[in-house]
């Protein structure tokens, strides 16, 4: 499954992570992350934990950790307010290289840097072992909201039709003398935008049509019998329950 | 025995005004394949759409072996008419192509092992087994169109509607879908105006223009009609000579 849509955060392999069932992922990763959220600030090496935990899945995905290190980058832009923290937040203050920064800014910058940073590498993991359609079908047999199952899998197909569209009209402007690096040149590139909303809109009503010659009633079908067995639960939830363990030693520690 | 498709004095009228059929009426007996032609407007599309109840006739009816298409049957109508639309980018919507061939019989009720006999054999009959879990945004155009057939095939249709099969497609994938829908036992209508590709493959042909039927009788015979093509916007290819 899968195949033809290999997005840039899958790294495909044939390891048991890769394996397993794609709603054991999903649940696996939930949890964790919630474990991960649960966890008081001040409870450091807890979070040093939690980095093991993920290092031990990444070891035995076959996953590189400079491969993922350099997808997490991703979350730069979103911790950058975190780093103001210190120097906005309320007293009692430190003194570090002749700056006073606040305590309590501080902790508050760590607990959105470093949860944000194992959520990001929790979502790393299960992109990096799971393809988007498994993702799909794993939510389906999670029972996700059929409306968001459909739209996602529609998606998943037309996005690069989509896209391959909006390549062929770029074409057209640009052999009839567009030149859309100037400025001046925008309102061409917006109307663009326009037709392209309309063709598309256009696409998805004859695509509904053909939907409901084969029989559509609102949900996707379900096309595999397949479902998790206790036993990859089990093995799937080994990490999940390691990181329970950690959250509670957190707040027994503190 | 009863016909596979029946339609009498089918008419209707869009929203607009405009009369798109009037008293439209065929029979098309069990096996026969058959092409509708007509020039553009004439009609065809809105005559397909009304195979399976997507639109409704506002006067006459529509009968597909026996079973009106009426709202209460629509279910088993849709799994009757396999509608073969024009641009296979609105026919396969799964991210698959083994998805996109399951989807219809999954909607009609077939599971398990069933469902993947069912796959497995209308990937088979178009030729296309070893793509099954190939997206179609990676097939050319001639492998798209063999599996939009497939995934209309996969519901055992008691007849195949295709709707102009062979536009955008280069000869030889012209050539290789030709070959599959003649290996095909199946009752078929051809909306096509590719009138070569009806003379190959449709012994028979009804010509459709402003919205009613103006001919209906053996393709080769039609065809040299050139006053008849003439009169309806048909046209032979350039050297292309019937007597």
């Amino acid at each position: 499954m899968g195949a033809g849509h290999a997005h840039p955060l899958y790294l495909p392999g044939s390891s048991a992570v890769h394996r397993l069932p794609a709603e054991v992922k999903i649940v696996a990763a939930f949890l964790a992350v919630l474990c991960v959220v649960a966890t008081p600030r001040e409870a450091f090496p807890v979070f040093g934990g939690y980095l093991l935990v993920l290092v031990a899945v990444w070891v035995a995905a076959g996953i590189p950790i400079r491969w993922i290190a350099a997808r997490s980058l991703i979350e730069a832009p979103f911790v950058v307010l975190a780093v103001l923290l210190p120097f906005t937040g309320p007293p009692p203050t430190v003194e570090w290289i002749g700056l006073a920064l606040s305590e309590p800014g501080l902790l508050g910058a760590w607990n959105i840097l470093v949860k944000g940073a194992l959520g990001v590498l929790t979502s790393l993991t299960l992109a990096a072992t799971t393809p988007l359609r498994d993702l799909l079908l794993g939510l389906q047999r999670l029972g996700a909201p059929p409306l968001v199952v459909t739209i996602a899998t529609l998606m998943l197909r037309y996005v690069d039709v989509i896209a391959g569209e909006a390549r062929r009209m770029r074409l057209a402007r640009i052999s009839r003398g567009h030149d859309p690096r100037f400025l001046w040149q925008l309102g061409a590139t917006a109307r663009g935008v326009g037709s392209l909303f309309v063709r598309s809109y256009s696409r998805g009503e004859r695509v509904h049509l053909a939907m409901l010659a084969r029989g559509w009633a609102g949900r996707m079908p379900r096309l595999s019998e397949a479902t998790a067995t206790p036993r990859q639960w089990a093995i799937g939830l080994v990490p999940t329950v390691a990181a329970l363990a950690l959250a509670v030693s957190g707040w027994l520690s503190t | 025995m009863t016909a596979s498709l029946e339609i009498a004095d089918v008419t209707f009228a869009y929203p607009d005004g405009h009369a798109a059929l009037r008293d439209v009426k065929l029979c098309i007996e069990r096996g026969e394949r058959v092409a509708l032609l007509g020039p553009n407007g004439a009609g065809k599309t809105t005559l397909v759409l009304h195979l399976n109840g997507i639109l409704a006739a506002q006067q006459g009816s529509v009968t597909v072996a026996g079973l009106a298409v009426e709202k209460p049957n629509l279910r088993e109508i849709r799994r009757r008419v396999g509608i073969v639309f024009q641009d296979p980018d609105d026919q396969l919507f799964m991210p698959t192509v083994g998805e996109d061939v399951a989807f219809g019989p999954a909607n009609f009720g077939v599971t398990g092992a069933d469902l993947h006999a069912r796959v497995d054999a209308a990937l088979a009959a178009v030729d296309m087994v070893e793509h099954r879990d190939r997206s179609p945004l990676n097939l050319s155009g001639g492998q798209r169109r063999r599996v939009a057939l497939a995934t209309v095939l996969a519901c055992e249709p008691e007849i195949l509607v295709l709707d102009e099969p062979s536009s955008n497609l280069d000869p030889v994938a012209r050539r290789e879908l030709a070959e599959v829908v003649l290996r095909l036992d199946a009752t078929m209508l051809m909306v096509t105006h590719d009138l070569p590709f009806a003379l190959q493959l449709c012994p028979r042909s009804i010509v459709l223009d402003d919205g009613a039927v103006v001919a209906d009788g053996p393709t080769r015979e039609l065809l040299a009609d050139e006053e008849l093509l003439r009169r309806h916007r048909l046209e032979l290819p350039y050297g292309f000579v019937l007597s």
